[in-house]
């Protein structure tokens, strides 16, 4: 790079500055081609200055995006919030739920539940994707130059595409976790809210702004609560495990039969109960149908030699 | 300036402070990054560049080959601390240039910790800031050129794509991609170039 000598004209940054700018009002503003596009990638790859100026204007411009709210008023007013914009033909395929929504301005929110056992797929209009486990409440919000997701309740597991211009954020707890180009899983129990990033990278701000601000790199894992926020690494097999609801199942390795019941009775109505101490220890490894507890209380049977009773909607396992 | 001098030798360049984690890259992390935590410091930059460089013309080009040896050096490892990297790195650059030139416009080495810049971290404020932005984007857009302003307004704030605005102005296409290009740069210099708390006089 010989550009610390170069102040004339041609090749100075105002020079620079002004070739980006017309190519970010090309792309914005009128046709763009794939060709356009490769010609820009080309001038792009010219040299750093050029891809820092590009960088620079595009990031400057997303936040010039306020400005509509000059608009003048519209006199007509659209109906109910999201709806119309939403993107019809929403398929339903077996218990599974799949749906689609772009992120508007409109500051209403667009609630996504699911019942106890219930999963349902978000997609995005952006092509981000979001699977909703079991029991589990989220509200997407679109906001000028971001994107907003508040997990209520429940669990997600988020497969984000990045948008350096509209960052995604969901709100969990009180914590609140950054996209920076992320697959990423949120569990929300009680009093804490876990945080698996599997591919690419967050960042979790901790509750109320207590200065605790984590960079979560694949394989790390985050117990954020009100107080604390602590950081752990996870195997490959273990994210893997921790994912096993998007097909249906539940991963056990080396989980006390407490553990596992609580897992069950996130998915079905009817619940498992353990008897007694000695029962609640022993330890089962295994991949199980997640709405399947019967499933569950015969290996147990089977395996470890329980007592399985039968009580209304309950399951109670005894040694 | 003998301080300064002997504080830029060649090891001291590898800024042995500073340390650099290894980060999986990808194009989009880095980006991300310099979005995130470079752009906002453009307007501390610009002064340090202006405190400590006579020749006002050229700071525009400093600023651009700090961002640029910047953004170099974290395509293979992005910086722990940015805000320090950024500076070291802009105060490397004005050495050099002064050995280079063989002028003396630096006064003294710039004290890093006096740098008032944004941290890393949101801040609470952010709501005001963003206020704050709003005006002073309106206040650019008021003193743009009365049709480069009207460009910018049916493109940015009424959302009409150029052969619209055309349309519209009555002008050729080609002067729309200027208007519209001188306008987004005016625009982008209000939101980076400027601390929050320069306010405007209006």
């Amino acid at each position: 790079m010989t550009a610390l000598d170069q102040t004339a004209a041609p090749g100075s940054a105002m020079d620079i500055e002004a070739q980006a700018a017309l190519w970010l009002q090309r792309r914005q503003y009128w046709d763009w081609s794939d060709a356009d596009q490769a010609e820009l990638d080309a001038w792009l790859a010219q040299s750093t200055a050029h891809e820092v100026a590009f960088i620079r204007l595009m990031a400057g411009y997303s936040r010039t995006d306020r400005l509509v709210a000059l608009r003048a008023p519209r006199t007509e007013r659209r109906g109910f919030g999201l709806l119309p914009r939403m993107v019809a033909g929403l398929a339903l395929v077996a218990a599974l739920g799949v749906g689609a929504m772009q992120f508007s301005t409109d500051p209403k929110d667009v609630t996504y539940t699911t019942p106890v056992g219930g999963r349902q797929m978000i997609m995005l209009a952006d092509g981000s994707r979001i699977d909703l486990n079991t029991d589990s409440i989220l509200r997407l919000r679109g906001a000028v130059g971001k994107r907003l997701a508040f997990l209520d309740k429940g669990e997600a597991y988020f497969q984000i595409k990045h948008d350096v211009t509209r960052p995604f954020v969901v709100t969990v707890g009180g914590h609140r976790v950054t996209d920076l180009g992320t697959k990423f899983l949120i569990r929300k129990g009680a009093d804490s809210v876990d945080i698996a990033l599997v591919e690419g990278r967050a960042r979790v701000d901790a509750k109320n702004g207590a200065g605790k601000s984590v960079e979560l790199l694949p394989g790390e894992e985050v117990i954020a609560t009100a107080r604390d926020i602590t950081k752990v690494r996870r195997s490959t097999q273990e994210m893997s495990n921790e994912l096993g609801w998007r097909r249906g199942v539940i991963v056990f390795e080396h989980t006390t039969l407490a553990e596992a019941a609580a897992e069950f009775n996130r998915y079905n109505p009817n619940r498992i109960v353990i008897g007694n101490a000695g029962a609640a220890k022993l330890k089962i490894a295994g991949t199980f149908p997640s709405d399947d507890p019967e499933a569950f209380a015969e290996i147990a049977q089977d395996i470890l030699h329980l007592h399985v009773v039968r009580r209304g909607e309950t399951i109670v396992l005894t040694k | 300036m003998a301080g300064v001098m002997a504080q830029t030798s060649d090891t001291d360049r590898k800024h042995p402070d500073l340390r650099l984690v290894e980060v999986h890259m990808t194009a989009s992390t880095l980006v991300d990054w310099f979005v995130r935590e470079v752009l906002p410091l453009e307007a501390a930059l610009m002064h340090f560049l202006r405190q400590n460089w006579r020749n006002q013309a050229e700071i525009a080009d400093l600023r651009q080959d700090v961002y640029v040896q910047v953004y170099d050096a974290a395509r293979k490892q992005l910086p722990t601390h940015t805000k320090a990297f950024v500076f070291q790195t802009a105060r490397n650059l004005l050495i050099d240039r002064v050995r280079h030139d063989h002028i003396v416009p630096i006064d003294g080495v710039p004290d890093l910790e006096a740098i008032d810049a944004p941290d890393n971290a949101p801040s609470p404020e952010q709501a005001t800031i963003a206020r704050d932005e709003f005006r002073r984007l309106q206040v650019a857009l008021d003193k743009l050129p009365p049709r480069c302003r009207e460009a910018v307004i049916l493109g940015r704030v009424e959302g009409l794509p150029g052969r619209a605005i055309a349309a519209r102005m009555g002008i050729s296409e080609p002067t729309v991609s200027v208007h519209l290009a001188n306008g987004i740069r005016a625009l982008v210099n209000e939101i980076y170039g400027r601390k929050s708390s320069d306010k405007e006089q209006s």
